[in-house]
């Protein structure tokens, strides 16, 4: 089937259409989803499509509007909730984690909550310590909920209808370097599996493992090495709860050698938790200490040359693998 | 079980006003009875170590949850508090699965994941108690806006307390309500007391409807201690969220008896406050307003007790002889399995 050149914030809202279309149960509600059409663009025009019912302005209400949209969810509907960002959304942090990944188990399995919370993460942008954050490894902490990280237009296109068809609370976490990302997207053929993770580049020596905005600098980092006879495999997380320890095991057995990239903060990061299960499940087959690129240990500066300096990059990354690599085991 | 006597009276086809007025409140004062039976029972269990973890006693507040929750239907949804026992009896939930639900056992109403604070029964719409101060206020909103958007006729009803009214979720939600013109009753009990904190010390501006009132929706102070006026207002507020005008706010004056919790020595309030407001007791003030009208006796008055006991007695013992879940379900509810979906509503 032919493509279509399109970008990551249109595949968005076209899966973001195709959701309003496809049930009645669905409706977007955030700040600014109306008229204003998403902070990010997202859901321009969707308003005018399906009213102000399904597509609903909040006020700035973090935690009322998300509890709403869990309640609308444990009720039957099937809320799609925007939380402009990450950083704003630890004004709800209550309402999902007491309530959205809670009530199932406190219910004794009555309740469902298939609420679908959509955030913006991430930094590279120049807007300082307090829009900078990744917290995706925090969400990815919780039992309960399900977190989701499309990185590429396939992702962002596919990843809706199935979080949207999980009983459960699913976070979805999408990098704002990304939206403007264009490409050509093959129209949709059947549902997206979103339990894995997929390797985007095939590689021998090397295993990059990355997720959401972090992989256009893993896949500059792998071409970078390749220039040097450095073969690196890259994997794309996908899901960062539950994670797919398969292919990450698969990906590590055949390569020896494990780099985790992600842009949240070293200490206690998601990086931590991949590289601990790799060396639970595959000790054996590494030929080198799992090794680790994240965001320096500061609030994420607005200068552009100390923020580049907070943040992973190709180059670091591309470092890295070589150290890797340059154990022999 | 029987539940019978906590459904709202309908004026039977052969009897007089009066009659139903008399069974009405024979109703409403087993409602309490029960619940004041129940709680007294619990504190004997926790002290005996039978139930643990926090048990937030509601004796002294009975009139509120009997009252407000008469006023509801079954196609309404209630969302409760910490503080729930009441609730989830006036309700209609099973004493036994309540008390099993104390014990911690498999038969509880949440197979024992919840314990006090955490009573659930989807199929009476009662959506539990949250033990976040306020944490189930926008949960409230949302099975309202449900309710709004399928045009259904039920209204939410979410108890909540003077302390939750410090905070933000409850100012979040009451804006958003309004705004979107929610079928939602949102119950404030205003025991005085947010823990140990008095009214006073915790709001600037101590009356609660008042400031309600200021986010555009209905909003009074009712007697809390006096079941027929609170049923009377929840009534009231009840037809008008029916009617659609959107959200009401009642400030249900009320007093709890006992500590905060079974962990509070209650040093912060004086004996003598305490014994003031025991003689505004909402069981006994019914009891003598229908002794007064001749609608109770002390025949009828033991009969209605020892019903309660008896029920209490009865729940204590099934939960003493119930299973508990097996430790290889620890992982169930957290995520949906195979097979282990529950019933959309």
């Amino acid at each position: 089937m032919a493509t279509a050149t399109t970008t990551y914030r249109e595949a968005l809202r076209e899966a973001l259409r195709e959701a309003l279309s496809a049930d009645d149960r669905v409706f977007l509600m955030g700040e600014d989803v109306g008229k204003y059409g998403g902070s990010f663009g997202v859901s321009l025009g969707l308003v005018e499509e399906f009213g102000p019912e399904r597509v609903r302005d909040t006020p700035l209400s973090e935690s009322a509007f998300v509890g709403t949209g869990i309640g609308a969810a444990i009720a039957g509907m099937r809320p799609v909730v925007e939380v402009m960002t990450v950083n704003f959304s630890l004004l709800a942090l209550d309402q999902i984690l007491n309530n959205a990944a809670t009530l199932r188990h406190m219910s004794g399995g009555q309740l469902s909550v298939p609420v679908v919370i959509r955030m913006t993460t991430g930094a590279g942008r120049q807007l300082a310590a307090q829009h900078s954050h990744s917290l995706e490894g925090w969400y990815a902490h919780i039992p309960g909920i399900r977190v989701l990280a499309p990185a590429t237009l396939e992702d962002a296109r596919g990843m809706l209808a199935p979080a949207l068809a999980d009983p459960d609370p699913v976070v979805i976490f999408e990098h704002g370097s990304l939206y403007n990302v264009s490409g050509e997207l093959a129209p949709v053929e059947g549902p997206l599996d979103v339990a894995s993770a997929a390797v985007r580049r095939s590689g021998d020596d090397v295993t990059l493992l990355t997720y959401g905005g972090s992989l256009p600098k893993v896949l500059s980092a792998a071409d970078l090495l390749a220039g040097e006879g450095i073969s690196a495999e890259v994997v794309d997380l996908r899901s960062l709860r539950p994670l797919d320890d398969a292919t990450i095991m698969a990906s590590v057995a055949r390569t020896h050698r494990a780099v985790v990239v992600d842009e949240g903060w070293r200490t206690g990061s998601l990086a931590a938790e991949v590289s601990a299960r790799i060396t639970e499940q595959a000790f054996y087959e590494l030929d080198a200490p799992v090794g680790r690129v994240c965001s320096a240990e500061v609030p994420i500066p607005y200068a552009r040359h100390l923020e580049e300096a907070a943040l992973p990059q190709a180059e670091g990354v591309a470092a890295a693998a070589r150290e890797a690599v340059g154990h022999r085991g | 079980m029987s539940t019978s006597h906590r459904k709202p009276a309908k004026p039977a086809h052969h009897g007089t006003h009066q009659d139903a007025a008399a069974k009405h409140h024979r109703d409403l004062l087993a409602s309490m009875l029960l619940i004041r039976r129940f709680e007294e029972r619990c504190v004997e269990l926790y002290s005996a170590a039978k139930i643990r973890g926090f048990v937030h006693l509601y004796i002294g507040e009975e009139a509120v949850a009997a009252g407000v929750l008469d006023a509801l239907g079954p196609a309404d949804a209630v969302v409760s508090t910490y503080r729930e026992h009441g609730h989830a009896l006036a309700r209609g939930v099973p004493t036994d699965a309540v008390m099993a639900e104390m014990y911690g056992k498999a038969t509880g109403c949440s197979r024992g994941r919840g314990g006090s604070m955490h009573l659930f029964d989807t199929s009476r719409r009662f959506y539990g108690g949250n033990a976040i101060v306020g944490g189930g206020i926008p949960l409230a909103a949302g099975l309202a806006l449900a309710e709004k958007m399928r045009g259904g006729p039920g209204a939410v009803c979410c108890f909540f307390g003077d302390g939750a009214f410090a905070e933000g979720e409850f100012h979040e939600t009451a804006n958003l309500a309004v705004l979107w013109g929610l079928p939602l009753l949102l119950a404030c009990e205003n025991n005085l007391y947010a823990m140990g904190t008095p009214l006073r010390a915790e709001h600037g501006q101590t009356d609660l409807a008042m400031r309600a009132a200021s986010y555009g929706m209905p909003a009074w102070a009712v007697d809390g201690m006096d079941v027929l006026a609170v049923e009377d207002a929840a009534r009231r507020a009840v037809e008008g969220i029916r009617a659609g005008h959107g959200p009401y706010f009642l400030e249900l004056r009320t007093y709890r008896f006992r500590a905060h919790s079974m962990y509070d020595p209650d040093r912060y309030r004086d004996k003598a406050e305490v014994e003031h407001w025991r003689t505004r007791d909402p069981v006994m003030l019914l009891e003598r307003r229908m002794r007064s009208a001749g609608e109770l006796d002390d025949a009828s008055y033991a009969e209605l007790d020892r019903r309660c006991t008896d029920e209490v007695d009865r729940a204590v013992a099934a939960a003493e002889a119930a299973p508990v879940e097996p430790v290889g379900d620890l992982l169930r509810y957290v995520g949906t399995v195979p097979g282990d979906l529950p019933e959309a509503r």
